[in-house]
């Protein structure tokens, strides 16, 4: 029994039955997670790019170096450093809310790739044209610059999105109760880890498959020239 | 002194387990990258469809679901895997699939007029796939190769959790010898981005040697 659900092992199939609300709970929490990782490594992620862009090095170089070193070590290693480091200053969190500080951070690193990448791309003119009109730089990301790049952004970002939904069985290692960490406690108390596995494996296939679907539904629906910011 | 080396003592051992566990899972990854990326644009339905499902199914679930479900589902079906070979071959498919995407993507986007040439000048479908196509279409997958390797460098944290005394292994022993989180694990993260660099390093090597083979380097320089 799990969440006050009790399981029926008579029999695989009753069994995979009994358990599915019980996965269905974990896999709540697996896209809560993603929900607040991605918002987090979005805004990280913008922030990481444009100070990385910054015209001094003073700033720019330690940016680009953290950006690097987020990017280029292991997620898992990450977790165990906010999740056992943290308290040492005391600064306590829940284990979900430390596992979602984790992706986000992980995947800023990424994020911020593309932010760079999508603004990178802008034509030198659409800044020349700015500068001759006089514009402020903070008027020429608003109007100009963000509207243009946010169709080059939204593919890849859709793509992390997706990735970082697997990523979440991740913070099973930290006792986060999602997907897979309740398939284990099942298997644990079972003794029969075979068909929770396959579940959670099947429904993460599911889950990913459409969520790449709405993404590339997205994509399609964007307007090639730009979305302008109201 | 002798203290400091106790506690670099695990995380140095951990790392050539990391490293072990990298370089094998990259080879066997690339294998089946190759083998299930030309599957995908095979005429044959059967070696289609499988590559398409073993593609579809690797890239669509957690790598750390997959390995789980070799090392603690199949024994109760009768396959006991070593951890070892778990770890290996969850990594090794894993990476693989997403190789595989690479691979296609490059193959079809060497230009239709390479094939209408080589078809012209009477070559074997093999042949122009292995002298014509590949070729050119390998240097274009060393890019995303190379981010794939640091991604499976960083995958390898994974087996941690199925019990392989890896580097991220050796952090938590080193975390529980000393009581300090800090330096096990600041010094683990150093360690896995030094790799990280080196290989990156290693795939632009192979970057470069593999375009001057192929001759494309000189083409660019020429623009």
């Amino acid at each position: 029994m799990l969440f006050g659900i009790p399981w029926d092992t008579s029999s695989n199939l009753n069994f995979a039955i009994s358990i599915l609300p019980i996965l269905l709970r974990g896999l709540w929490v697996t896209l809560q997670a993603t929900v607040l990782g991605f918002a987090i490594a979005l805004m990280l992620g913008l922030v990481l790019a444009i100070l990385r862009m910054a015209p001094y090095r003073i700033i720019s170089w330690p940016v680009g170096l953290f950006t690097e070193f987020v990017k280029n070590t292991p997620l898992l290693v990450q977790l165990y450093f906010l999740y056992f480091v943290l308290p040492d200053f005391g600064i306590v969190f829940p284990a979900f809310l430390t596992g979602a500080i984790a992706l986000g951070l992980q995947y800023s690193g990424y994020t911020a790739e593309v932010y760079r990448a999508g603004i990178q791309a802008i034509p030198r003119g659409q800044w020349s044209a700015a500068t001759a009109l006089n514009m402020p730089m903070l008027l020429t990301y608003r109007h100009v610059v963000i509207p243009q790049a946010i169709p080059r952004i939204v593919p890849a970002m859709g793509n992390y999105l997706v990735s970082m939904l697997k990523d979440t069985a991740i913070l099973s290692a930290v006792t986060v109760m999602e997907m897979l960490n309740v398939a284990n406690i099942i298997g644990d108390r079972t003794f029969r880890y075979f068909v929770p596995l396959t579940m959670v494996g099947g429904l993460f296939l599911v889950v990913t498959l459409l969520s790449s679907a709405l993404v590339r539904f997205l994509e399609a629906r964007l307007p090639k020239d730009g979305i302008p910011l109201k | 002194m002798d203290e400091l080396q106790e506690l670099l003592r695990p995380l140095l051992r951990g790392t050539v387990v990391t490293v072990e566990l990298a370089v094998i899972s990259t080879v066997l990854g690339g294998i089946l990258a190759f083998a299930a990326g030309i599957g995908k644009l095979s005429g044959n339905w059967l070696i289609k469809g499988l590559a398409v499902i073993y593609i579809e199914v690797f890239r669509g679930t957690s790598l750390l679901v997959q390995m789980f479900w070799l090392f603690f589902a199949l024994p109760l079906i009768g396959i006991s895997l070593d951890p070892f070979v778990a770890g290996i071959a969850a990594l090794s498919l894993n990476i693989g699939a997403y190789g595989a995407e690479v691979v296609r993507g490059a193959i079809q986007a060497v230009p239709v007029g390479q094939y209408e040439a080589a078809t012209a000048v009477n070559f074997t479908r093999r042949y122009t796939l292995w002298n014509v196509v590949l070729p050119q279409a390998l240097v274009e997958m060393m890019p995303p190769f190379g981010n794939l390797v640091v991604q499976n460098l960083k995958d390898t944290a994974l087996v941690s959790l199925i019990t392989l005394t890896d580097l991220t292994f050796a952090a938590q022993t080193v975390r529980n010898l000393t009581h300090e989180s800090i330096p096990a694990f600041t010094a683990t993260l150093v360690i896995y981005f030094v790799l990280a660099m080196i290989f990156l390093a290693g795939m632009r090597a192979l970057e470069r040697a593999i375009a001057r083979r192929v001759g494309v380097a000189q083409e660019r320089a020429r623009g």
